[in-house]
């Protein structure tokens, strides 16, 4: 399987170098004073040209050249979104690249010389790292994108589900649904494609009832165990092809019901690896038990027992007489503040929250049932209450491979204001969250809910009731923002206390692992 | 499989008898398709693709020999007999099946006419993990005049009591007058749980039910439940506060070994499924609660859930009283849209014929007919100078000359002889009304007949 594995990715990476040859001698023809940023931009991969198109009109042109800087992935230590490249391969060719440009750079600045520059960084595209495409779910405004989507789902027979409402021109290129409209009104009842227990998990997904990055993940397991029980091989079929096969179109349509958070995203990575490594002797009954039992161990060791070990590190931290502050509700924050008034440390606790999801009540609930004492702001009170705080403890949705912290909307404001007020943040998270992707901003890749969650109504009247026909308004609801690392302390994970900028180290550690 | 469609068609149709007694209920015509075709076109429209029929030997024998009865429906129809005499609650008949029955079911009754969304009702079933949903609608008052009915309407009669939580969604109370004493008695565990409940009146209840499994194997234990609607419902709806449901703790043998002697508890042993555990570690972890404002968990920790899908607009009818009859010829054209006139029907260029009639098979409209508002069956002849208003015409009538027929049903098989005025008449089957016959709100069937009771 490897060998076959590596030989793809060189024809890929050989299709993609002549591809690229052909896009500089295109760009050869044209004729235009800004050579010197057109090399670096040619040299690396196409996605850069994309991102530059990408780029919101609200940005002005010349700013194109500091756009490669956010999706600069090759720049990190270790390209982690091609796996299958060894990692020492890659440093020595980048090392090389950037030597080469810096030669051509200096070429350049001789007059007469530019086009022995030009002549020299051909060959060097030949060494360019596997190419990475946008996803289709950031591209929603690029009507070819939509249109292959649409293809897709066709083939795997599940309905496409239709934007809603009017989107707020710096989000248009992402999803935005209503819950008024589930993708269940397209399918058949009973659903004979889909496995009922996944429909179930769907709508469940779309309707709010399942929320939270831990919640949604352990669903999916229990509901990849009910499909893994009612599966039988077809004839002529492996099982190990068949059913990944199978779980494909199934994660299509939790995709469109709910766009699919990082820890699921590494869950179902993982089931994949496990199936696909059953060995074609094994007997059905056996792969199915061994499936079942694997499921199980990952959600004991990556949720329940990670949940123990991070309760137990952060009790560490948590001294007599402190004053917590939390946001929102994060199962995991949950648990190690439980976990530390039972073990008689006395603290008490301030949930922030925020419309219009306010799981801030949750939490309240949670922790006043177990008798902590709390206290109940919402985030525009922030500054007013931060001189109490002594420490913060904010919860992750997922860890980004530049240390950037993704969690619910509010988090970076109150990571901002903590380190405004010197207050130390700590970011508890289990290492199975941890992605590979990288992000600096919380524009380029979100998710937009309902826009009809912002209504509120108050005496009987609801002020945005026809917010659709008044035309220059849009309302947004983002789910999610990024934290820089700078205003992060520490992250504690189940491996132990590490500072934001390791999260790639450990990531490094992972696949090595596996 | 998800979900396992079953049709009660055994039903006798005891408040129409006038209509019944030659023609069984799931037969009876409807703008000119049999009753039973429209729960069938429902389901299919749906997706589904078979359906367990629970009918009598007669009705099975009329749906496979009967030509004009052509069902039309391209689903698998696994149709089982039940005796007439036995006299089977819809409840009976469900423990009857239950050796086919593998998964949830979805009971749908022969009388229903709706266009309403399925999907709204079984969402609720899917998303809360429910063990019973079911479809309700506000009720529409019938307009058009009943034939036979001599006097003021019946007012006040039995009503339903529903209670439903501030979302609209969650079945709390569920009460009939006629099983109410003095008062409607709310218990307190309701109330401590959820103190706000609207209770509504004036809904139709379209009889059309999720259950899960595990309810029919809790029906086939306690054989003393007959009816759904009547004895099961309720129940159920009752068994969601009371104490026994809502222990939390999955493991607590003593109390599981307790409750085994009850044998109505049963139900709550078979609703724990497999992969308890992960479904628990998946509530504690998720954000979402269904009410707020005190410190109890999502649901409430209750594990048998009741809902129900209250439709605001659309059509809903429950076919089981005359005027509902009448009511239902009226609009259940709109839910298929066939020509109104059938191609096979032999009509004379001199007649007139309004836009909201219906004419079936094979029938011979003669000239200077006049049909407005009205319902021909199939093979009726209707012959020169007849004027047919607002009316139910059954099929193998033969109307004669100068009829004038107005706000009238004339079931199957009957001839109105030459010249006879019909006005809001119910005519029963295989009659012969004799010309010239004036006949005004009256009920004319046969002598044999009259003995019912």
């Amino acid at each position: 399987n490897e060998g076959k594995e590596l030989s793809k990715e060189e024809k890929q990476r050989l299709r993609k170098q002549k591809k690229q040859q052909k896009k500089q001698k295109e760009r050869k023809n044209e004729k235009s004073e800004t050579e010197k940023e057109k090399t670096p931009v040619s040299l690396l991969p196409p996605p850069r040209p994309v991102a530059t198109q990408k780029a919101p009109s609200a940005l002005p042109a010349p700013a194109s050249a500091p756009i490669p800087v956010p999706a600069s992935a090759p720049f990190h230590s270790s390209p982690a979104p091609s796996p299958a490249d060894k990692p020492a391969k890659s440093k020595a060719e980048l090392k090389a690249e950037r030597r080469a440009r810096q030669e051509t750079d200096r070429a350049a600045k001789q007059p007469g010389s530019s086009s022995s520059g030009i002549k020299t960084k051909v060959p060097l595209s030949e060494l360019n790292p596997v190419v990475k495409r946008l996803p289709e779910h950031v591209q929603v405004d690029d009507p070819a994108v939509v249109k292959r989507l649409a293809k897709k789902l066709e083939r795997q027979q599940i309905p496409l589900r239709s934007d809603y409402g009017y989107k707020v021109s710096l989000f248009s290129h992402l999803h935005q649904y209503s819950r008024k409209a589930p993708l269940t009104q397209q399918l058949s009842i009973p659903s004979t494609v889909i496995h009922p227990s996944i429909v179930r998990l769907g709508l469940q997904y779309s309707q709010g009832i399942v929320a939270g990055s831990n919640a949604r993940s352990v669903a999916l397991l229990h509901a990849f165990k009910q499909v893994i029980r009612d599966y039988t091989t077809p004839p002529n079929e492996e099982l190990s092809r068949d059913l990944v096969n199978k779980l494909k179109p199934y994660i299509s349509f939790l995709n469109q019901c709910r766009p699919l958070s990082a820890s699921m995203g590494n869950a179902i990575k993982y089931i994949k690896k496990e199936i696909s490594n059953i060995p074609s002797q094994c007997k059905e009954e056996e792969a199915k038990t061994k499936l079942l039992t694997c499921i199980d161990r990952y959600i004991e060791e990556k949720i329940v027992l990670a949940a123990k070990a991070i309760s137990k590190y952060a009790i560490e931290k948590i001294s007599d007489g402190d004053v917590i502050l939390v946001y929102g509700c994060s199962s995991l924050v949950n648990n190690i503040l439980c976990e530390a008034f039972e073990k008689s440390r006395k603290f008490r606790v301030i949930v922030v929250d925020s419309r219009p999801r306010l799981e801030g009540r949750e939490a309240l609930r949670r922790l006043v049932q177990r008798g902590i004492s709390c206290t109940y702001v919402l985030i525009s009170a922030l500054s007013y209450i931060l001189p109490e705080v002594s420490k913060v403890f904010l919860g992750a949705h997922a860890l980004l491979a530049n240390g950037y912290v993704m969690s619910r909307v509010g988090t970076s404001q109150i990571a901002l204001v903590a380190r405004t007020f010197n207050v130390p943040v700590l970011v508890c998270c289990e290492t199975y969250k941890f992605c590979e992707k990288v992000q600096t901003d919380s524009f380029v890749s979100n998710e937009l809910d309902d826009p009809d969650d912002l209504m509120v109504t108050r005496k009987g009247k609801t002020q945005l009731e026809n917010w659709q026909d008044v035309s220059s308004l849009g309302l947004l609801n983002l789910v999610y923002d990024v934290t820089p690392p700078d205003f992060v302390d520490l992250v504690i994970t189940d491996l132990g206390m590490i500072p934001c900028t390791s999260v790639p180290v450990v990531l490094r550690v992972k696949n090595l692992d596996q | 499989m998800e979900l396992q469609a079953v049709l009660m068609a055994a039903g006798g149709g005891s408040r129409m008898m006038d209509l019944t007694y030659n023609t069984r209920k799931p037969l009876l015509p409807v703008g000119n398709k049999p009753l039973i075709w429209y729960p069938l076109n429902l389901l299919e429209r749906v997706g589904f693709e078979e359906v367990i029929v629970i009918t009598t030997k007669e009705v099975q024998k009329m749906i496979s020999t009967d030509p004009k009865m052509k069902l039309d429906v391209k689903m698998k129809l696994d149709i089982v007999c039940i005796q007439e005499d036995a006299d089977m609650g819809t409840a009976d008949a469900l423990r009857h099946i239950q050796q086919k029955i593998k998964t949830d079911i979805l009971v749908v009754s022969c009388d229903l006419i709706t266009d309403a969304a399925l999907h709204e009702v079984v969402d609720l079933f899917r998303a809360h993990n429910a063990t019973l949903s079911m479809l309700m609608s506000k009720a529409h008052e019938f307009t058009e005049t009943v034939p036979g009915q001599k006097g003021k309407k019946k007012t006040g009669e039995q009503r339903d009591f529903v209670g439903v939580d501030g979302t609209g969604k969650r079945l709390l109370f569920m009460a009939n007058e006629a099983d109410l004493d003095k008062g409607l008695v709310i218990r307190k565990s309701i109330m401590r749980k959820l103190p706000r409940m609207h209770i509504k009146t004036g809904l139709v209840d379209a009889h059309l039910y999720c259950l899960k499994k595990s309810v029919v194997d809790f029906l086939a234990d306690n054989k003393s439940v007959s009816s759904i609607r009547g004895e099961l419902v309720p129940y159920l709806v009752r068994k969601q506060f009371s104490k026994s449901m809502t222990s939390p703790n999955v493991n607590d043998e003593a109390d599981q070994k307790l409750k085994k002697k009850d044998g109505n508890a049963n139900l709550e042993i078979q609703i724990l499924s497999r992969d308890e555990v992960l479904l628990q570690l998946t509530r504690e972890r998720s954000c979402w609660n269904d009410h707020r404002g005190d410190m109890s968990e999502a649901y409430h920790g209750v594990r048998l859930r009741c809902y129900v899908h209250i439709m605001d607009e659309g059509m809903c009818y429950r076919v089981n009283t005359l005027a509902a009859y009448i009511e239902a010829n009226r609009l259940a054209p709109k839910l298929f849209d066939e020509p109104a006139v059938h191609p096979s029907a032999a009509i004379s260029v001199r007649c007139l014929i309004g836009a909201d009639s219906i004419i079936g098979a094979s029938c011979q409209i003669s000239d200077k007919a006049s049909i407005k508002r009205s319902m021909i069956g199939a093979s009726t002849t209707v012959r020169e100078k007849v004027k047919v208003t607002n009316s139910i015409i059954m099929h193998g009538v033969t109307i004669e000359e100068g009829c004038n027929i107005q706000g009238s049903v004339i079931c199957s098989n009957t001839v109105i002889g030459r010249g006879a005025d019909i006005k809001y008449c119910l005519v029963g089957s295989a009659q012969r009304i004799e010309p010239e016959a004036e006949r005004t709100n009256e009920v004319i069937v046969g002598t044999d007949q009259l003995m019912e009771i």
